[in-house]
């Protein structure tokens, strides 16, 4: 062997030992270091999870009435995988299908579309589950049309019919509670990627809005899990764990059905009042509640919607309208999230700034027909002048003049534009005391802040619009740049950060910039009602497990008091039953046999309609009864439903003659929905069959 | 002296028993290989032939029948003197020719994953010429390098061009099929056989860049079909197929990695057993080790194929004949890199190939391949000693 030979020899036994100890390093990588990474990805190669549902748990009412329940219902679905390997994306599957099941191809078509693969502005009705899984077009299949479908599958290829579980509002007594019970739908991308901390499995449906979510939790059970070990051709090998689905628990809820559809219809009418008294009355909401545990016990919002919609399939139409600004936005819960200026149903708040700042409640008052406030002159409502008189009397005919000037005196007492380094603000101090900004706290989902026009919020507000007004000209239009509005911006950036003498008289009637939700209203009448309790307002009342037992309470916390005396609290409300007996609801609680106390309030908006035409007022009408011993506080509000009394006060009668059992003037007995006067305290027993005790 | 030395200790071997003059280290790994072997075949279809209504035995018996075959083959290969091959070879070389031409025409050769390298033989057998065909370049080129008929310590450039002959036709005629794994193999043990030749460094180099700017040229202009060039893709970016190729090595890559440091345990590899990983018993046969022996058990096979390739390298060197040397370094060459091609790619450092793993997988051709260059490496051995 010459001595290239041997040294090439050399060289190669060395490379091939490199190559040999090349494998051994990957192996070691393959198997060692990323090994726990590949041993997760066999797993998902060799286990298919099979889920079966959990029967979601009942929503009931404060009688074990069920609001929410379950019920079989026949699914049409869509594979997507299926159809969009067919040569056409399965259109003419889709085709035949939409016209087997009447329905639109356009919205077949969007139903089954991902929400992403759709765009902007054309996703309602959109799938938000995944691709992956069969996509239901409807949930409520007539049987006969389910059978052609599956007998004739060289047809409809990708199409399956199978019975399912679905989620029903059987609308007892014509109950829609839409807005508070919610929906359910399919688990979303967002849903599955764990961000919140839950575990989902793909096929399972959640709550979507309302109790449905808040409570989705303990509703939704917890589904079984066959873990089936498969070969290549999905074949199963072996089984690996197998649980049995834990049925959900019950939600027992402080509503009554008999109030709620009572509620609902009484809401109803007032719009309908409304409008065929000329006002646009485009929404409103009604609220009632325990006083003294801050229970709810029944809460309506219009416009509604179907709650059973989203099962049956939405079309397309259905999906734009739940947030179709034409017609009011069904989606949105006025209750909880619309924010409207309180107007007069406010003053209660002035009476106790006028209190803390000295006034004599007894004394008599002068209610002239304006009341000039620096420059400009501040009207009475109809700028009518009432002469001299109570203030409880002023309290009860709405007088505002009397508050415009114990607001302004204040205002100047407190140095008007330059204020005092330590200012009194009666007024703001009284309203802070209510915890006007803070939620109600209640149970439901997005529930909006109120907002309290005192000196921090304007500070704030300034910070952001401070740059337009100061700008105005360059920041507007030609048509935006009338002189009042240019006055006004003006204004606005000398000053805006300042309370001014017109936002302090504005304040004390509840007009300008001080919104509340009705829920924060009905909150704030139930603390005058109670004696100053601020209660968080809560809708759920127990979680009750399938056996029985109760698993969990709710119990709605005090949220705070009123800093107000006894004897001022007396007043007010002694004031608020003379504004049924002598005052403003005079006409409308005329003859009813109960005593009920309460304020109407008729609330200015600025702006127009879609129409053109200019907003007209919200109507209020915030009670508590009985007055001698209140239990339950009622709050309607229409939105531009025009006077307080007429529209929204008629309606709070008929909820309370619901509540009391009262037809005409007398009350019937043994009609009243709650015996001894007291909303039901014991859990009921739970059972889907159960129905409400109709009071004659 | 030494070659005097050497001639009476052939003289005194005139009859020799069975097992002497064997390695005994060579013989024993390449016993254990074969046991590990047949058990992994066993493993990887028993299960999924059984499930599927068909013998769980059906390749395990088939193995057996082929290692008896090889092992007897292999023997052969031993007891004749190695020198009395040189006798034979150009048949060998002409029969493996003659078979490459075969397959190539329809209906005599079948194609499986779509190389057409297979000559079919009644009764469900098949032949791959190429494997012969292995085999004839070895012992052809070492028989051209080492005789000499000049007067030279190294062989002339007109050896080096012959001896590319023998190897070239054949070569050719196993990329047109194609089969690039057998042809990058063959090439690999010509320039290992033309390196230790003591040939002119010249052809060393020019050969290495030969091969380089070959494979260049074929891939850029699709000499390489498509079924091949997707198989190089993939290697590449393997999540580009998901159901063809790149299912394939993703397949082996889970496969191998969830085993572990102990793997499963033999025949509980859900991976293996479930079928996931296809051509497993022949091409992917290291993925059942790497599962279900895990790291330790994969591990023992690399080691004893590395010993069997360091044994090999010793009788190279301890042997007087240039012959002799040429058919170890050819036969160590083509183990290596055909050991390194099957498992490189089974864990995803290599392309993806059609080529068995040497003593393991599955397949007649191979198994009788690899055991009678087995039986040469023991030949050339057992008339070195000393």
């Amino acid at each position: 062997m010459n001595q290239r030979s041997r040294l090439n020899l050399l060289v190669v036994q060395v490379l091939i030992i490199s190559l040999m100890l090349a494998l051994l390093g990957r192996l070691f990588y393959l198997q060692i270091a990323a090994g726990p990474k590949y041993r997760d990805a066999a797993l998902s190669i060799q286990s298919r999870d099979v889920v079966s549902p959990a029967t979601r748990g009942l929503i009931v009412d404060s009688s074990g009435v069920p609001l929410a329940l379950n019920k079989v219902g026949l699914a049409i679905t869509i594979d997507r995988i299926a159809i969009d390997s067919q040569p056409d994306k399965g259109v003419e599957v889709m085709q035949r299908l939409s016209k087997l099941l009447k329905l639109q191809y356009a919205d077949v078509f969007r139903n089954t579309r991902l929400c992403g693969e759709l765009p902007q502005g054309q996703r309602a009705g959109c799938w938000t589950g995944s691709r992956y899984q069969p996509i239901p077009i409807t949930k409520e299949a007539d049987p006969d049309i389910a059978l052609q479908i599956v007998e004739r599958s060289d047809q409809f290829p990708g199409v399956d019919a199978q019975p399912i579980a679905i989620r029903s509002y059987p609308g007892v007594l014509g109950v829609n509670g839409a807005h508070v019970l919610g929906y359910v739908g399919p688990l979303t991308q967002g849903d599955l990627s764990n961000t919140s901390g839950k575990k989902y499995f793909r096929s399972e449906s959640i709550g979507k809005s309302g109790l449905e979510i808040m409570y989705d939790s303990y509703l939704r059970g917890i589904p079984g899990i066959r873990t089936l070990i498969v070969d290549r051709k999905e074949a199963i090998t072996s089984q690996a764990q197998n649980t049995s689905p834990i049925p959900g628990d019950h939600l027992v809820t402080s509503l009554d059905v008999r109030l709620q559809a009572a509620t609902e219809v009484a809401l109803a009418d007032a719009v309908r009042r409304g409008r065929a008294n000329g006002y646009t009355s485009d929404s409103g909401a009604a609220v009632v509640m325990d006083i003294r545990n801050g229970q709810i016990l029944a809460i309506a919002s219009y416009p509604t919607y179907d709650p059973n919609i989203f099962e049956k399939g939405l079309t397309v139409e259905q999906a734009s309208d739940l947030f179709s600004e034409k017609k009011a936005v069904p989606a949105l819960s006025r209750a909880l999230q619309g924010l409207f200026a309180p107007a007069s149903t406010f003053k209660s708040v002035s009476v106790i700034a006028a209190a803390d700042a000295g006034y004599n409640l007894n004394a008599s008052y002068n209610c002239p027909s304006e009341v000039q406030v620096g420059t400009r002159a501040f009207q009475n409502f109809e700028s009518k002048s009432a002469g001299t008189m109570s203030l409880k009397k002023a309290l009860a005919i709405s007088c505002d003049t009397i508050w415009y000037r114990i607001a302004f005196d204040e205002w100047l007492r407190d140095g008007g534009l330059r204020p005092k380094a330590d200012p009194n603000d009666y007024f703001f101090k009284a309203a802070q005391s209510f915890n006007i900004t803070q939620r109600v706290g209640i149970d439901l989902p997005s529930e909006s802040s109120s907002r309290l026009a005192d000196r921090s919020f304007k500070k704030s507000w300034y910070q952001q619009n401070k740059d337009f007004y100061c700008n105005y000209k360059d920041r507007t239009t030609k048509a935006q740049q009338t002189p009042f509005l240019i006055l006004l911006a003006k204004e606005n950036c000398v000053d805006g950060d300042k309370i001014r003498a017109g936002d302090a008289v504005n304040f004390s009637i509840g007009q300008g910039e001080t919104v509340v939700t009705p829920l924060k209203l009905a909150q704030m009448y139930a603390a005058i009602g109670n004696g100053g309790t601020i209660w968080q307002m809560m809708v759920g009342k127990a979680i009750v497990k399938t056996d029985g037992t109760v698993l969990k309470t709710m119990v709605p916390q005090k949220l705070g008091s009123l800093k107000a005396s006894k004897s001022t609290l007396d007043f007010l409300q002694q004031a608020l039953r003379e504004v049924v007996v002598s005052g403003t609801g005079a006409g409308v609680f005329a003859g009813f046999p109960l005593e009920v106390s309460g304020k109407t309030g008729t609330a200015q908006v600025f702006g127009r309609n879609l129409n053109g035409s200019l907003k007209d007022d919200t109507s209020w009408f915030a009670s508590f009864a009985p007055t001698k011993k209140p239990r339950y506080a009622v709050v309607m509000m229409v939105s531009q439903g025009g006077f307080g009394a007429s529209t929204s006060g008629v309606g709070v009668r008929k909820i309370y003659e619901s509540l009391f059992g009262v037809q005409g003037n007398k009350v019937i007995p043994g009609a009243a929905l709650f015996l001894d006067g007291k909303p039901p305290k014991v859990l009921p027993k739970i059972s889907p069959a159960t129905k409400p005790k109709v009071v004659p | 002296m030494s070659q005097i030395y050497a001639r009476s200790q052939l003289y005194r071997r005139k009859r020799p028993s069975i097992f002497e003059g064997f390695d005994a280290v060579l013989t024993a790994a390449l016993a254990l290989l074969l046991i590990i072997g047949t058990l992994l075949v066993y493993a990887a279809t028993r299960d999924w032939y059984a499930r599927n209504g068909l013998d769980p035995q059906y390749y395990l018996k088939r193995h057996v029948i082929n290692i008896a075959i090889g092992i007897a083959l292999a023997y052969g290969t031993t007891v004749i003197d190695y020198r009395l091959l040189r006798a034979y070879t150009p048949i060998f070389w002409g029969l493996a020719v003659l078979g490459l031409i075969i397959v190539m025409i329809p209906g005599l050769g079948s194609s499986v994953n779509g190389a057409r390298a297979w000559i079919s033989l009644p009764g469900g057998f098949q032949i791959q010429p190429a494997e012969l065909a292995k085999i004839a370049i070895i012992i052809g080129m070492s028989m051209l390098l080492s005789e000499r008929s000049h007067d030279s310590n190294q062989p002339s450039s007109r050896d080096v061009f012959q001896a590319l002959i023998i190897a070239g036709i054949p070569v050719l005629l196993i990329i047109v099929q194609p089969d690039m794994g057998t042809a990058f193999i063959i090439s690999a043990s010509v320039i290992t056989i033309v390196a230790v030749s003591g040939a002119p460094s010249r052809w060393v180099v020019g050969l290495l860049v030969l091969a380089i700017l070959m494979a260049t040229v074929a891939t850029q202009t699709g000499v390489i079909s498509e079924y091949q060039l997707k198989r190089l893709q993939t290697f590449v970016d393997p999540t580009a197929d998901t159901q063809g190729a790149g299912y394939q090595l993703r397949q082996a890559r889970i496969t191998v990695g969830s085993g572990g440091l102990l793997g499963t345990g033999l025949f509980n590899g859900p991976q293996t057993n479930g079928r996931f990983v296809p051509e497993q018993q022949t091409d992917f046969i290291f993925t059942v080790a790497g599962e279900e022996l895990g790291f330790l058990g994969s591990g023992v096979i690399i080691f004893l194929y590395l010993l069997i390739l360091m044994r090999a390298f010793a009788i190279a060197r301890r042997t007087s004949d240039p012959f002799g040397r040429l058919v170890v370094t050819g036969v160590i060459a083509w183990f290596a890199f055909q050991i390194f091609e099957n498992i490189g790619m089974t864990l995803g450092l290599m392309p993806m190939t059609g080529v068995p793993l040497p003593f393991i997988s599955y397949g007649g051709s191979s198994m009788f391949a690899t055991l009678i260059g087995f039986g040469l490496l023991q030949n050339v051995h057992a008339r070195s000693r000393g």
